[in-house]
């Protein structure tokens, strides 16, 4: 019992170093796990309403850009509405008033306070949170194309596991055929993802649209993603191809995040089916 | 030391975190911490402390505990380091003070230690072994950027005698 107690104290700080790298290592560990990570992140109150602050200060050197995004966005929603309504009217027959019964997803807009790219497992931070309905595991777009998933809610503000980082896996396909892949990061360059997965017989070309596939309950269909840069030709197996993005990722204002309404319905007829 | 902890905190994840140099090039001033605090003969504060600045950047920059775990590496050996640069003894501990050393040692102690925070930092954010010249590129060139800050500071903020 002596000797215990001598060893004890001749190792205190010995010790307690141990015990603080090893709860500063389990931290790290289930940060990169998606399912897990829930005590260190930046979307806490106290984090949140700094980073909010500092957004509120920063966000005026860019007002002018984001000015012209969200014109040229309206531009594209009013022709999307000039088409659709001339389809109306050309059509003699009476209008079902679908979308109120079959509307599948939800916007809210959210303006990112805290935004990473460099590093190798990148994470966002918006101004909504669980007040306003968000939860884990709902796509985050803009009008230029996909930006991540949420993972952790508090009560106002959300943290976006990022594309650019090493953990994310989005359905992706060919915009012109069906072919569809899986989309993931490589860690290098914040401006370039990787397509893998794709079927061989797939007919690729340099310059060729990516989009969602529309086959996961995170992401709707057909949200740009970017363009085909680089092909890997020759014998590997996995058939990677280099993706540029539409969206600048360093320079990202507000965002929309998309509740899908039918996911519970989706998810559980999948659990049946196992 | 509580102000400094404050300063250094803020500065660090509202000004240096955004500076990314080159896209990926960041000083990490917040290890100045654990050269300016005093030594003492009981380290568990110290320790803790060390831990609870990493654990704080860790919060803003969303990396898990990976600041905590490396800036409390460097504040555990850094007596080593003390007794190999200065060769001091358990009884100098109160009177030491960095300004009062000659520059040639401050200047081994401080990269010493930078490099070891920032090798072990850019090992963990890579996570695999598959860009390991990244690591190292990372930790050389973030650790010159680190320390001509850290020296331009202690050279403006010392008063001239």
């Amino acid at each position: 019992m002596q000797q215990l107690i001598y060893f004890f104290r001749k190792f205190k700080y010995f010790l307690f170093f141990l015990l603080l790298e090893f709860i500063a290592l389990a931290l790290t560990f289930n940060n990169l796990n998606f399912h897990k990570s829930k005590f260190v992140n930046s979307a806490n109150a106290v984090t949140g309403g700094f980073y909010s602050y500092s957004s509120n200060i920063s966000e005026y050197w860019s007002l002018k850009p984001k000015n012209k995004l969200l014109a040229e966005e309206n531009t594209q929603l009013k022709n999307l509405l000039e088409n659709n309504i001339s389809i109306n009217f050309h059509k003699d027959s009476t209008l079902i008033d679908s979308i109120k019964y079959q509307q599948k997803f939800t916007f809210a807009t959210a303006k990112i306070i805290n935004n990473n790219y460099s590093k190798e497992f990148n994470f966002l931070t918006i101004n909504k949170g669980k007040k306003e309905g968000i939860k884990r595991e709902m796509a985050v777009i803009n009008s230029k194309g996909v930006i991540g998933i949420t993972d952790n809610t508090s009560d106002g503000y959300a943290r976006i596991q990022s594309i650019l980082n090493k953990n994310s896996k989005i359905n992706a396909r060919l915009k012109h055929s069906n072919y569809f892949g899986t989309l993931g990061w490589n860690g290098k360059n914040y401006n370039v993802v990787q397509l893998s997965d794709l079927p061989r017989q797939a007919p690729l070309n340099i310059g060729d649209t990516i989009e969602t596939g529309g086959k996961s309950t995170i992401f709707p269909e057909g949200i740009l993603i970017g363009t085909i840069s680089k092909i890997n030709k020759g014998n590997s197996a996995d058939n990677k191809v280099d993706v540029t993005l539409f969206n600048d990722m360093s320079d990202l204002g507000y965002v929309y995040v998309v509740k899908n309404f039918h996911k519970e319905e989706i998810k559980s007829l999948e659990a049946q089916n196992e | 030391m509580a102000t400094l902890f404050i300063f250094l905190l803020f500065l660090q994840v509202f000004v240096l975190n955004n500076i990314l140099f080159l896209d990926s090039i960041n000083p990490y001033l917040y290890i100045v911490f654990v050269f300016l605090y005093p030594l003492k003969k009981n380290r568990t504060s110290f320790l803790f402390y060390s831990f609870l600045l990493g654990l704080l950047v860790d919060f803003f920059s969303d990396s898990g505990g990976i600041h905590a775990f490396s800036i409390l590496y460097i504040a555990y050996i850094r007596l080593f380091f003390v007794r190999i640069y200065f060769r001091k003894v358990s009884a100098d501990y109160p009177f030491f003070k960095l300004k009062s050393e000659s520059f040639g040692k401050v200047f081994n102690y401080t990269v010493t230690l930078t490099v070891i925070h920032h090798l072990i930092y850019f090992s963990f954010v890579n996570f695999s072994f598959q860009n390991l010249s990244n690591v190292f590129l990372n930790t050389l060139f973030s650790s010159i950027f680190t320390l001509v800050l850290y020296f331009l500071g202690t050279y403006i903020f010392t008063k001239s005698e």
